[in-house]
């Protein structure tokens, strides 16, 4: 096997290089994911207030977010507002915007959630010892609410990270792009690298959703633990 | 229920108004962009935003060392050389060089872009440095050799190129199986998704020279095409330098070259210079 499709990896600077691209989306996903659990925890605190007009804009948000697929909102954001608008981003910062926002859109929902299913008597006993919206929020509402909403969170989390395979369409050297790029360099001399650029792939996307699974298990069982004592 | 009606007429408003804001802001600031990829706003940035393609051998390809190589990379970087700038190259996809280039992402596409009149109404083409037309290839034991057989079967192509183009204008009655990528073409013709597959023809012998058991059936259907460096609609300035730079490089006999160093490894024997290339003067 003078041929074998796995040394395909080891050429020249191959590793380093998918290497390179999994950081790329990694340092997207992650900045994105940061900005979207910030805004999307305001926002969902936000939408549990009872102002209509908030209300409303709130809930065009998420829907838009939500309805218009992640293809499409980076098609958008990329190629058709800046000519629109004359906005110009270079396309990593553009792509952190788009996932930073689909995820404040999808997180506010799972926290307005979990805020509003905290059992009606803690907010009426709250507010029955004098306690502030803002103490309210603080002390009762947003401690309960958080092991309710962190599977849809975590879940959450793995799409952003699994969507970022999109990149490709806006020209971001993401590591499903540079994989591309070493499987159409190297099919001459190994038609079955396909195989094992993809399986590498896998096999990082898996090393880093993996974790935050088994970190969300944890911490829910932690807290189920705590609440049973 | 009357509540609910005026809550839905309320959304349905705002929904429009909202529209009508981003249509409104559209149409005025678009015609007051400066041209940005200007030779001389080119000049003073210092580099040349050249859209390329990275998983296109031996046209736009990154080799083993992370390198970008290729027929149309080293006239990218020979575009940049005499212009005195740095070359900072943006890869793109068959579907995307139009748009990269209409929202100033690059100033000039070398991406293997074909001239067809739908194009030339939506970007400007300078001289063309390289013709091909569209070819088909089917595995070797059921050949496909005439468009009459592809009817009612599935053709692989890649979104956005002009084998998509021609087929979907001139031969309807083939269905089309169309994909994002080259990479993602071909592993479709080898899974078996599809009959046969359409793509430049130059690039199918070179495909076909690697994986012998596919044979290129047809070797040029439509009419002959040309290559061509593409500018943004109206930018008279880069597209005049581009045309005069084609024209000095036809006198170096700098694509025979170029073609020697980067084509013929690829193309083998079965193909000659003089089908790729045009008449050096």
């Amino acid at each position: 096997m003078a041929h074998s499709g796995i040394n395909v990896l080891f050429e020249g600077t191959n590793f380093t290089r998918l290497l390179g691209g999994l950081w790329t989306t990694v340092q997207i996903a992650a900045v994105a994911i940061i900005i979207g659990l910030i805004l999307g925890i305001i926002l969902g605190v936000l939408r549990t207030f009872h102002n209509p007009l908030l209300r409303l804009v709130l809930r065009l948000y998420l829907e838009f977010f939500r309805i218009v697929p992640t293809t499409v909102l980076l098609f958008l954001f990329y190629y058709i507002l800046p000519r629109q608008m004359n906005i110009h981003l270079p396309g990593p910062q553009m792509a952190t915007l788009v996932f930073a926002l689909w995820m404040a859109a999808e997180m506010s929902d799972i926290v307005r959630g979990a805020l509003i299913s905290v059992p009606k008597h803690q907010r009426e006993s709250g507010l029955a010892i004098g306690l502030s919206r803002y103490q309210l929020y603080r002390y009762i509402l947003i401690p309960q609410a958080f092991t309710l909403e962190l599977p849809a969170t975590i879940n959450l989390i793995t799409r952003i990270i699994k969507t970022t395979s999109l990149l490709m369409l806006i020209s971001v050297m993401d590591v499903i792009n540079i994989g591309q790029q070493i499987i159409e360099a190297n099919n001459q001399h190994y038609p079955t690298g396909v195989f094992w650029v993809y399986g590498l792939i896998f096999l990082l996307y898996f090393l880093i959703d993996y974790p935050l699974s088994w970190w969300a298990n944890r911490l829910e069982q932690k807290r189920m633990e705590n609440i049973n004592d | 229920m009357r509540k609910i009606w005026i809550r839905t007429i309320a959304i349905i408003s705002l929904i429009a108004s909202l529209m009508l804001v981003l249509a409104g802001c559209g149409n005025s600031s678009s015609a007051s962009s400066d041209n940005n990829s200007s030779v001389a706003a080119i000049k003073k940035r210092g580099t040349i935003r050249i859209a390329v393609f990275g998983d296109l051998p031996p046209y736009g390809w990154v080799n083993k060392d992370g390198q970008r190589v290729g027929y149309d990379v080293t006239l990218a970087r020979k575009i940049a050389k005499d212009l005195g700038v740095k070359p900072k190259f943006v890869q793109v996809n068959a579907n995307n060089r139009v748009d990269a280039l209409n929202s100033d992402k690059v100033d000039i596409v070398l991406a293997n872009f074909t001239v067809t009149p739908e194009r030339k109404g939506i970007v400007d083409f300078a001289k063309p440095y390289m013709k091909v037309s569209v070819g088909v290839i089917s595995p070797k034991d059921k050949a496909i050799t005439s468009a009459s057989q592809l009817q009612g079967k599935n053709l692989i192509v890649t979104k956005g190129t002009t084998a998509e183009n021609y087929f979907t204008s001139k031969q309807p009655k083939v269905d089309l199986l169309k994909f994002d990528s080259k990479t993602q073409q071909f592993n479709a013709l080898k899974n078996n998704r599809g009959v046969a597959l359409a793509d430049d023809n130059s690039y199918l012998y070179a495909w076909v020279k690697n994986n012998p058991t596919y044979t290129v059936g047809i070797k040029s259907i439509g009419p002959k095409q040309y290559v061509s460096p593409a500018v943004k609609k109206g930018n008279k300035s880069l597209l005049n330098w581009t045309n005069k730079e084609i024209t000095k490089l036809n006198k170096q006999g700098f694509f025979t070259d170029d073609y020697n160093a980067q084509l013929k490894p690829y193309f083998g024997s079965e193909v000659k210079p003089s089908d790729i290339i045009l008449p050096q003067k």
